[in-house]
């Protein structure tokens, strides 16, 4: 019995201890937690996707927290419903998310642009990019191997006849596709909007008409035809300003206009609106 | 002073821990994916390790082996370094807030990694205090071996998150893909580190 309480009691005693300890430490070392966080944190989708601009949905919640200037309506994934839940946990006024959309800004598929190569490598785009800028002739171009389509968390994306396409319906507007393409051609654009130029490349209208037969060779022709002066030419390709952009009465000028059908009329509207 | 030299070097790496003793593996199979997470581990756990050793010598020195209780020192070490690490944990939140961030995850993680037990455990057995050694020279064997450990650690969690990144950019049989590649990687990386044995002693001779 002896040698049981011997070994028991020191065992006890350098617990009850070490116990003792830990909860002085962590009463006199506290540190102050808002006790709003976990409710905010819990409101949002916990993708982590980054299209509110802080380091995932951690540090959103814990930046609306500290900072009550932090709008509200940063949630592209979370839409309305999340915006809504956010603003009555802080007590703030309801601001509404303009509900965003993945757009891929090229159109140069196997029936309108060659391959330049036969591309063996890693099946990654970041990888054939660092190969002569890619296997197309274009290379400004969708390189087709799925990038987007791997970080995708909603398989809204397919690579359909050597570009990735976008399932609008599927697409949350979370824009890590964005972040994964190589040739920075995918962006984010409001889902009420219809107009898309499908091309990105820099180059002189001879040489891009050399590569592509869909791609944009800076004629102005679209840009003449709107009315409200929406689309310029930046870097030999048309570039819509979306805020100008109304989708007018005389909706479809620019792509009738347009010599090569780079100029897009879609309809947009992602998942916010099917759900 | 030769002599902790000697055992410095030995622990880094003939007696490696992960390497050698084949201790702490899961944080080495674990957390080596990506280098600037397994030096995180690897520097928290050179932290934890000596730390460890300087809290369990005295504790097995002073209180268990004068009290026969020397069967005790699993269980006890165990209480030892796991209040221990949580004590860590809280006052760097409170006080470096940003190196409680960078270390994250891996502090918590230590409290159970047998390497930090293992080091704590062999220290005791291997630099004992007798009737010809003091005290203060076993505790200062102790820490250099910790030291030791937590650096060959610090190497192998390195090393092999080099092999690893090599590894990930290979094509690799669909059989052997992920775990599997990864052992045999690891094996052949043990089997490298038996090439210093022997070294180390026959350095200083």
């Amino acid at each position: 019995m002896t040698e049981i309480l011997t070994a028991a009691i020191p065992v006890v005693i350098i617990g009850v201890i070490c116990a003792a300890v830990l909860v002085v430490a962590s009463k006199l070392m506290a540190v102050k937690e808002d006790e709003r966080f976990p409710k905010v944190r819990e409101c949002l989708p916990g993708a982590n996707c980054g299209a509110c601009g802080y380091a995932g949905c951690d540090g959103y919640a814990k930046a609306m927290c500290e900072d009550p200037t932090v709008p509200t309506n940063l949630c592209i994934p979370g839409a309305d419903a999340v915006s809504k839940q956010l603003s009555e946990v802080l007590g703030v006024e309801f601001a509404d998310v303009i509900e965003q959309v993945a757009v891929v800004h090229c159109s140069g598929d196997c029936d309108h642009t060659r391959d330049k190569v036969d591309y063996q490598g890693i099946e990654s785009c970041a990888a054939a990019k660092l190969m002569y800028g890619g296997k197309g002739s274009c290379t400004y171009g969708c390189l087709g191997l799925g990038d987007c389509q791997k970080v995708c968390p909603h398989d809204a994306i397919c690579i359909e006849n050597g570009i990735a396409r976008i399932n609008t319906r599927e697409c949350v507007g979370c824009g890590m596709c964005a972040k994964a393409c190589p040739n920075h051609l995918i962006s984010l654009v409001a889902d009420v909007e219809r107009v898309v130029v499908a091309c990105n490349n820099k180059d002189k209208g001879a040489a891009t008409r050399k590569v592509c037969s869909r791609g944009c060779i800076g004629c102005r022709k679209c840009v003449k035809a709107c009315p409200l002066g929406a689309i310029n030419v930046v870097d030999n390709v048309a570039v819509v300003d979306y805020e100008k952009c109304e989708n007018c009465p005389d909706f479809g000028v620019c792509a009738k206009s347009c010599t090569t059908g780079c100029i897009v009329l879609t309809d947009l509207s992602g998942s916010h609106r099917f759900k | 002073m030769t002599k902790l030299i000697i055992i410095l070097l030995s622990a880094v790496f003939i007696n490696n821990y992960v390497l050698s003793r084949f201790l702490g593996i899961c944080p080495f199979l674990g957390v080596s994916k990506k280098l600037d997470s397994a030096t995180g581990m690897s520097l928290a756990v050179i932290f934890v390790m000596l730390l460890a050793t300087a809290a369990t010598y005295p504790i097995q020195f002073y209180l268990l082996e004068p009290n026969n209780l020397g069967y005790l020192q699993t269980i006890v070490f165990i209480l030892v370094i796991a209040a221990l690490v949580q004590l860590v944990e809280i006052t760097l939140k409170r006080y470096i807030p940003s190196l409680h961030k960078s270390l994250g995850v891996y502090l918590p993680l230590i409290t159970t990694n047998c390497a930090v037990l293992g080091v704590t455990i062999l220290n005791v057995q291997d630099y004992p205090v007798t009737e010809t050694t003091t005290f203060w020279w076993g505790f200062a064997q102790s820490m250099i071996n910790s030291l030791g450990s937590g650096l060959g650690f610090l190497l192998a969690m390195v090393m092999f998150s080099g092999v690893r990144s090599a590894i990930e950019a290979n094509d690799v049989p669909k059989s052997f893909k992920g775990l599997p590649i990864t052992l045999v990687a690891a094996a052949i990386t043990s089997l490298s580190f038996l090439g210093f044995g022997g070294v180390i002693e026959n350095l200083f001779a």
